[in-house]
């Protein structure tokens, strides 16, 4: 049993307020005793309070129409007009106490625009959404979660957009005052320090405690997020501080301006030694992994390429560099490199070494894979935010140049140094250099597609033909690929003509599965605004996480033609576990199971297609013939393209 | 230990060995997905991310069977305890029982524009 509150049922915190503002001790007397009164006097109030225009008003006037029975302007309406200057389309999240009063500000004082309201079932959906939603617009998203267990639900979100350098604006509602809030439930919600969870993984966070230190608080986060690299920041939000008005000791209130804040580029010394050694070398390499934040980043990424002509990989963290290009190379070309230059590596380590897990006692073993002798220069920004416990920093990879700086930002001096410092015999290779790149580029397209042709007619579907038979009915359309969760053999990166920064959007970040589904619909709305067509390769694995998001876009119109790689399985985990039977030498327990027992997911299979029509989708399936897929897809494409979501649930080979 | 699986592999092919497929491509089906061979070369042994083509594979049948009990690459070798000689054999029949793939420049969905 929770102790009862004031007779009146009314919130006692309020009432009392109410009570010490009109002077009216008598009302105190009557529902509760003064020692209780003091005990629960609200904060911010000393015991005699001059009187303010409040109460002159109320004592000298004869009494108007009510206009609210706060007795003025909410906190929270001033907390939505300090949102409506940062221009934030939406706000994807699941409603909880803990922020009812922000909420009801932002649909009936803010009229439900910027931001918009999105309905999610969790909250780790309402982060996914917000960086799927960064990635297409280069605009972050505020989501509010209830501060302990709505935070708790999102940490993993968070963790992926943190290790993706996303930035999210994450408010998490909390009821500070322990003698004031609500006991029970909203007291086993509240916590002195509910950012603590994630602190290890954000930029910033905060918890303002009036209002004038939140309008600095969320514009001070909005920055931080938004400068390189971005990454997601936490604001506590006070209940009270919500759910008062705003008092006389908030007068003067005002919202700092925001300016967006310049990228911090290359030192200038560092970026002219970068270009020497790039024309010293015969055959440097650029790898990129999260270097173009924007579509100028790739137009710059070209020049640097073709001035060099220098082979690039893309790991595929952003849209880097276009896969027609006849520089686009795979990553096994840095093996033959003197110098690679690595842009925004999220793993450096990784691309001059390798890791065997296939060790003597159990555990893998490493070796260098790059020549000996190679030359290493490394721009990267995460350089300038490393924090301690989580190990997203990788190995320590030493190089020869490392400038802790943006990419993109610091490419313009770097081409620049490079034209500047190019002999004319350096130029008069280059010709010759592209001839060689070109016959060498159009022998690999040919090994692509002679694989791609292996099991072409095969029942499940195989990964290519599955991406070939989607890619054949979205060329035309100004597509974007919002997610590719699971594996299908990165087929879209090899055979799709992937050329604007859209038409790729990278991957979690984190590796934490259940980024796909939430990250497609989030990617999909703000190419919904934008007029462009979503496709997004789900897994199954990753869609079981929170499916609870294809309700969010149907609900809110996002369209989305979601196909899914069905392959029936955590397929990553069915091989970790083979591999480990086998090191072990005994056989891999399957159960009734094609793969090892807690890897399958089938016996009963998931009819995804119900599961997705049951939340407003049009859906299809099981499609295990893959003369039925292109038909299905064409069906399916006219669907999203009169704006609903729909989603084919196709077999498919397991990688 | 990797470079001398690799060593017997080549001289079997070089010399030739075996060309004959003892094994049954039926039972070899089924035990490629009952020992878990799918998972990383696909049911077809199409191959993929988690492991190459195996699907009308140039090794030679002892190769095959040397590869799959000693290899300390980045595959898990699987010992005879695992799986038999007799039974590698039938996986081979199956792979090379495997339809010959197309020529991509056939496929219209390979070739477009
Ligand atoms: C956990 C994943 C995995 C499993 C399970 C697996 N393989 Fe492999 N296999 C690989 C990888 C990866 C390679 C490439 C090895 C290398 O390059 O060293 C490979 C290579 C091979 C090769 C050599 C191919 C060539 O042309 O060089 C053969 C043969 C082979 N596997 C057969 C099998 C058979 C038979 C099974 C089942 C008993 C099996 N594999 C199970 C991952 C796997
Ligand atoms: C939150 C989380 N839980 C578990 C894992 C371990 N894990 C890595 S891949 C994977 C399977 C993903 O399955 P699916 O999305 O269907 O992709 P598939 O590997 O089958 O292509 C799992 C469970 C993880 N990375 N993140
Ligand atoms: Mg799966």
């Amino acid at each position: 049993m929770t102790e009862p509150r004031n007779g009146s049922g009314t919130d006692r915190r309020r009432f009392l307020k109410g009570a010490a503002l009109a002077g009216a001790a008598p009302a105190i007397a009557a529902t509760t005793s003064v020692a209780q009164a003091q005990v629960a006097a609200p904060r911010h109030l000393p015991s005699a309070l001059p009187p303010n225009a409040h109460q002159i008003a109320a004592e000298t006037h004869t009494p108007g129409p009510i206009e609210n029975r706060i007795g003025g302007k909410p906190g929270s309406d001033f907390m939505v007009d300090v949102i409506k200057t940062l221009d934030i389309k939406y706000t994807p999240s699941n409603c909880a106490s803990s922020f009812r009063a922000l909420h009801e500000s932002i649909i009936n004082y803010g009229d439900n625009k910027a931001p918009e309201y999105l309905s999610c079932m969790h909250e780790e959906s309402g982060v996914g959404m917000a960086h799927g939603y960064f990635k297409v617009t280069g605009k972050p998203l505020m989501t509010m979660v209830h501060g302990t267990v709505g935070l708790q639900h999102a940490t993993m979100g968070i963790y992926n957009a943190w290790c993706d350098r996303v930035p999210v604006i994450i408010i998490g509602g909390n009821d500070l005052d322990a003698a004031s809030r609500p006991p029970g439930v909203p007291t086993f919600h509240a916590a002195q320090d509910i950012n603590t969870i994630v602190r290890d993984y954000t930029k910033w966070d905060d918890m303002p405690t009036s209002l004038q230190a939140f309008a600095q608080s969320m514009v001070r986060g909005y920055k931080i997020a938004m400068t390189p690299p971005y990454g997601p920041v936490a604001i506590s939000l006070d209940a009270g501080l919500q759910q008062e008005p705003i008092g006389a000791h908030n007068s003067g209130l005002y919202i700092p301006k925001f300016t967006m804040p310049s990228p911090p580029a290359g030192e200038m010394g560092a970026v002219k030694d970068a270009a020497k050694m790039l024309l010293a070398a015969e055959n440097p390499v650029i790898v990129a992994d999260r270097a173009a934040r924007t579509p100028n980043g790739i137009r710059l990424l070209v020049e640097l390429a073709e001035l060099l002509q220098a082979q690039v990989v893309d790991q595929g963290g952003r849209m880097n560099f276009p896969n027609t290009h006849y520089l686009a190379r795979g990553a096994g070309v840095t093996a033959q490199a003197d110098l690679i230059l690595g842009l925004e590596l999220s793993d450096f380590w990784a691309v001059v070494n390798s890791y065997t897990d296939n060790g003597e006692h159990g555990i893998g073993y490493n070796s260098a894979k790059a020549k000996a002798g190679v030359k290493l220069i490394s721009i990267s920004s995460v350089e300038l935010l490393t924090k301690a416990n989580y190990q997203d920093f990788q190995r320590f990879q030493s190089v020869d140049i490392s400038m802790p700086a943006d990419a993109e930002a610091t490419l313009p001096a770097l081409i620049e140094a490079v034209k500047s410092q190019m002999t004319s015999e350096r130029r008069a290779q280059n010709d010759q250099r592209a001839e060689k790149a070109k016959k060498a580029f159009a022998d690999i397209r040919g090994r692509e597609t002679a694989a791609a042709a292996v099991a072409w007619d095969a029942s499940p579907i195989s990964t290519a033909r599955l991406c070939m038979e989607l890619y054949n009915q979205i060329k035309d359309e100004d597509w974007s690929l919002v997610a590719s969760e699971g594996n299908v053999s990165n087929w879209p990166n090899r055979l799709w003509k992937m050329e604007k920064h859209h038409h790729w959007l990278g991957r979690s970040g984190g590796y934490g599965v259940g980024y796909g589904a939430p990250a497609s619909v989030g990617a999909a709305l703000a190419n919904r605004d934008l007029g462009r067509f979503s496709v997004s390769i789900q897994s199954d694995g990753d869609l079981m996480f929170a499916p609870g998001v294809l309700w969010t876009a149907a609900k809110h119109k996002i369209p989305l033609l979601s196909v899914m790689h069905n392959n029936r399985a955590w397929h990553q985990e069915v091989m970790h576990v083979q591999r480990m039977a086998s090191f072990r030498n005994r056989p891999s327990n399957y159960g009734n199971d094609a793969g090892p027992i807690g890897t399958m997911i089938q016996n009963p299979d998931i009819e995804y297609h119900k599961l997705a029509e049951s939340m407003g989708w049009w859906a299809k399936g099981p499609i295990k013939d893959p003369a039925q897929l292109g038909p299905a897809i064409k069906e399916a494409m006219a669907v999203v393209k009169s704006g609903q979501p729909a989603l084919l649930n196709v077999w498919t080979q397991p990688r | 230990m990797k470079k001398l699986v690799y060593a017997a592999l080549v001289a079997a092919t070089a010399c030739g060995l075996s060309s004959a497929f003892a094994g049954d491509a039926t039972k070899g089906k089924a035990t490629f997905v009952g020992k878990g061979c799918w998972q990383c070369h696909g049911y077809e042994g199409q191959g993929g991310s988690a492991g190459p083509r195996l699907a009308n594979t140039q090794l030679p049948e002892d190769g095959l069977i040397s590869f799959v009990h000693n290899t300390n690459g980045i595959m898990p070798p699987f010992s005879e305890k695992l799986i038999s000689d007799a039974e590698l054999s039938d996986i081979y029949a199956y792979l090379q029982s495997r339809p010959k793939p197309a020529d991509p420049k056939t496929i219209p969905l390979l070739n477009l524009k």
